[in-house]
């Protein structure tokens, strides 16, 4: 069983991890300015890529880890948002910033409409019926009746957004700091919710949903508003991506796309709010990673093909789940607990006498 | 407080309450036996409203229950704990017990999401009232333990710390013993009836420990097959022909 007692109502503060970890990212861009570098324009376009994902993976994360309701089709709402931006911004010519209140309703309401049909499908249903999202929009965002809206196969190009007041820093530096803003609102949000009543109740309906019924939470309206919630997140990291990536095309939606953020989550830790961190980060570095890492091997055994990257991702993501099968965040989690010896702790509070606490009064 | 009348529950053929009527008054602990398969729990369930009766009606405090939402029912003041305990195992103690502080606290989802100033109070309040009955029933050294890792006993309290948090103006207790020791039951006995005497609230126990149920209730149903056989003190019951008959069986 869990070794570490980790209590979401009582915690006050975000804590001096997350703490310095926000503080960090704030200060990473202006080491580009110290250290003047043709690829660091590149590394703050991965930074934005790893908090785009951090953010959708938290939304999915909110629904599967926290609500205990499985999605494979979460990819729909990252690119129902990020289509919503694209097009407000071309066809209604908005400001990039101006397009996230609106994905944000947009999104909320398409994920609540879809908690709806949800609530009657349990687990392995309800994952088909949203693996069935997942394969749907992409076709639907090629259709010809609205391909005046998507620009149909070839998507949709966008500008790239200009630091505002004449900052001087690069575009990609201001981007960075766009979704690290949205992120510190979105994660401090998600902490809220979640050591609040709102949360608890999320989490009571995933344990067990009668009983939460009988305490007096209504687990249909909570799962359906959890379900927007979870949209709600991964639409504005869908808008996210189309204004810092400045470019949507419905083949990047596709099935990939979601079952990229089961990964993150999976591998970040289910349950977890660092986790969703590391998923993040985990999907960007294994993308680049795995290519490089199938390069070097190839020029190492002097193959005379390449190692496919996918098989090297596939290897990587079984070594990681046979080594922390509770995602990284787990992990470390469970190696803190082994150091500080509260492993042990556990067997002396548990072999204590359990019975006659009130034995006092019965006599 | 509690009146049940003719409430009848059929699944497809087979009539699993027939008919039963009776009542519980404020501050009692009543008892309700019968034979395993009697339709007990069948009468918990339609209670807190995972069942629907075909026939009949269930008031409480002379509002109808089966005309309340299943959500509504914790908050008129009906609260239960399981047969087999139905904890939310990932949640610490504190946790499962703040959770029956839900019907009793109303902050939303945007409220809590940006923490408002009402939110921290409410949640303040809610965790003092839960550590509150985290010692009323002696639970303190467990408060920030995940509930699913502890041992049988332990659980029962912590559901039972849990129900009381909705304040609760009923229990329902459904078999508070089971899987319980003798030293065990002795505690559970003394618990129930200070839970009584000191949250001011009125009791309805299933149980299969006789010796319980006729050492702690003011008064005993006793269902067999669907159908009430006996209403009364546990003397009268005890003593009810139709009752020996149903737990002992019939000469051949």
């Amino acid at each position: 069983m869990a070794a570490s007692a980790t209590s979401w109502a009582t915690r006050r503060g975000i804590g001096w991890w997350a703490l310095a970890f926000w503080i960090f990212m704030l200060v990473l861009p202006l080491m580009g300015s110290a250290f003047p570098s043709e690829s660091f324009d590149y590394y703050m376009f991965m930074g934005q890529s790893m908090m785009v994902y951090a953010i959708a993976v938290l939304g999915l994360n909110l629904l599967t880890g926290f609500n205990g309701q499985i999605s494979l089709g979460h990819g729909a709402f990252f690119a129902l948002g990020a289509y919503t931006a694209a097009i407000l911004m071309i066809d209604f010519g908005w400001p990039y910033w101006a397009t996230i209140p609106v994905v944000a309703i947009v999104c909320f309401g398409a994920g609540f409409l879809f908690g709806f049909p949800a609530l009657k499908l349990e687990s392995h249903y309800l994952a088909l019926a949203t693996f069935t999202l997942a394969i749907a929009v992409p076709q639907l965002l090629k259709h010809k009746s609205i391909a005046g809206w998507t620009g149909g196969v070839s998507g949709l190009v966008l500008e790239k957004p200009d630091p505002p007041f004449g900052l001087p820093i690069s575009p990609d530096q201001f981007l960075f700091y766009f979704c690290l803003l949205m992120a510190m609102i979105l994660f401090w949000a998600a902490f809220n919710l979640l050591r609040g009543r709102s949360g608890r109740a999320m989490m009571a309906i995933r344990d067990h949903g009668m009983a939460a019924g009988t305490m007096g939470i209504d687990t249909s309206l909570y799962k359906t508003i959890t379900f927007g919630i979870s949209a709600l997140y991964t639409g504005i990291a869908g808008a996210l991506s189309a204004i810092t990536v400045a470019y949507v095309a419905p083949d990047s939606f596709a099935l990939p796309l979601s079952i990229a953020f089961l990964v993150g989550l999976v591998v970040g830790g289910i349950g977890s709010l660092p986790g969703c961190l590391i998923g993040g980060a985990f999907l960007v570095l294994v993308q680049n990673w795995s290519q490089s890492l199938s390069d070097v091997l190839k020029e190492t055994f002097s193959l005379q093909y390449d190692v496919p990257s996918w098989a090297i991702y596939g290897v990587l993501l079984l070594l990681l789940m046979y080594v922390m099968p509770t995602g990284i965040a787990g992990g470390v989690l469970r190696l803190r607990g082994a150091i500080a010896g509260r492993l042990r702790r556990v067997e002396t509070v548990r072999s204590k006498p359990l019975v006659l606490q009130s034995e006092g009064e019965k006599h | 407080m509690l009146s049940v009348r003719g409430v009848t529950v059929r699944f497809g053929g087979v009539v699993a309450l027939d008919a039963v009527s009776f009542d519980v008054f404020p501050g009692q602990i009543a008892g309700l036996i019968g034979p395993n398969g009697a339709g007990k729990t069948t009468l918990f369930n339609c209670l807190s409203r995972l069942y629907q009766p075909s026939a009949g009606e269930i008031l409480f405090q002379g509002q109808s229950v089966l005309a309340t939402p299943r959500h509504r029912i914790a908050s008129i003041g009906i609260g239960r704990t399981f047969q087999n305990v139905a904890l939310f195992d990932r949640l610490t103690v504190l946790e499962n017990v703040m959770v029956g502080r839900h019907c009793q606290t109303h902050s939303s989802f945007a409220a809590n999401a940006l923490r408002l100033a009402g939110v921290v109070a409410e949640q303040a309040g809610a965790q003092a009232r839960a550590m509150e009955l985290i010692e009323f029933m002696g639970l303190e050294d467990f408060t920030h333990w995940p509930s699913g890792g502890l041992p049988f006993p332990i659980r029962k309290r912590v559901e039972l710390a849990r129900a009381l948090a909705a304040k609760p103006k009923l229990l329902l207790l459904d078999e508070p013993a089971a899987g319980l020791n003798h030293d065990e039951v002795h505690v559970l006995e003394a618990q129930i009836r200070r839970v009584r005497d000191t949250q001011d609230v009125t009791v309805l126990l299933v149980e299969h420990h006789m010796s319980l149920v006729m050492s702690v209730s003011d008064k005993v149903i006793t269902v067999n097959f669907g159908r009430k056989i006996a209403d009364g003190t546990p003397e009268e019951v005890r003593r009810d022909p139709e009752v020996i008959r149903a737990y002992l069986g019939t000469a051949a």
